[in-house]
């Protein structure tokens, strides 16, 4: 991996591994949400939404547009859909997995060896 | 936590994730070869997978389906390629329809996973490569990964460590 995918993967992980964040890429690759109606569908402040989608669009995962007093948020559907993060998000099915079969042997009889 | 190594080839399209585990490759091995366990790990939780059929030999195959939280079903299916007990084998990975015939309009991976002994455990070595970058765009966009961001949720904790 180039150094530049590799930055781009820490900033697309650091931008995915929150619930909120998540949630709001689920809304927002759906269709273009102000940055108050997403605010009202969470149980924080409009700072802190703000900040979450900050760090989004810092990871270029989605674009901020100002029309008049609001500000409008889309998913970049495009960035989301990079080779990268295609391989990215594959490779959290596998963590998926790989943490299961981790579960499973842990829950295994102890072996007399 | 398991995963100590993570390659992503944007050249090949091949993910490459290494991962140590607390156990004998017999046992490791056991998980693909007991199709129980094999379904125990394949879905995740919101998305559990079935394995119907499972003979794992060359040019064997492996049905499963997994089931969505709204009862949708989402078939797929192994062409066992290579084995090579208990360090090894090779699988063609694809989607199906319900009755399990391979849907060849939809993308297929071929997967590699290796077992080797390590530190008193094993080390595991999954590989997957897609012909396309379309194709790898259809994979997430389709079954398997409906499951993904559902599994990311549940691997958060993974992430942030």
């Amino acid at each position: 991996m180039t150094e530049r995918s590799e930055d781009q993967a820490d900033a697309f992980f650091h931008a995915l591994a929150d619930r909120t964040r998540r949630d709001i890429m689920r809304r927002v690759l759906a269709g273009q949400h102000s940055v108050s109606a997403l605010a009202a569908k969470y149980d924080m402040s409009f700072a802190a939404v703000q900040k979450h989608v900050a760090v989004l669009e810092k990871a270029g995962l989605l674009t901020k547009l100002r029309s008049g007093r609001e500000q409008l948020v889309s998913g970049d559907v495009q960035a989301v859909r990079s080779v990268a993060s295609l391989l990215a998000e594959l490779e959290q099915v596998w963590r998926g997995r790989i943490a299961r079969i981790d579960e499973l042997i842990a829950s295994d009889p102890v072996r007399e060896d | 936590m398991p995963v100590i190594d993570v390659q992503h080839d944007l050249d090949k399209l091949t993910l490459t994730l290494v991962a140590d585990f607390a156990a004998p490759v017999e046992r490791i091995w056991q998980v693909y070869a007991d199709p129980r366990q094999l379904e125990k790990v394949w879905g995740p939780p919101t998305y559990p997978a079935t394995v119907v059929d499972h003979d794992l030999r060359p040019g064997g195959r492996v049905n499963y389906f997994m089931t969505g939280p709204e009862g949708d079903k989402h078939a797929g299916y192994w062409i066992v390629t290579a084995v090579d007990e208990p360090t090894s084998f090779a699988f063609e990975d694809g989607f199906a329809d319900l009755d399990f015939t391979p849907n060849r309009q939809l993308p297929v991976s071929q997967n590699v996973y290796t077992f080797t002994a390590h530190d008193g455990g094993t080390r595991a070595t999954y590989v997957g490569a897609y012909e396309s970058a379309e194709q790898l765009q259809q994979v997430l966009d389709m079954g398997v990964v409906e499951g993904a961001s559902l599994a990311i949720n549940q691997i958060d904790a993974l992430i942030a460590a």
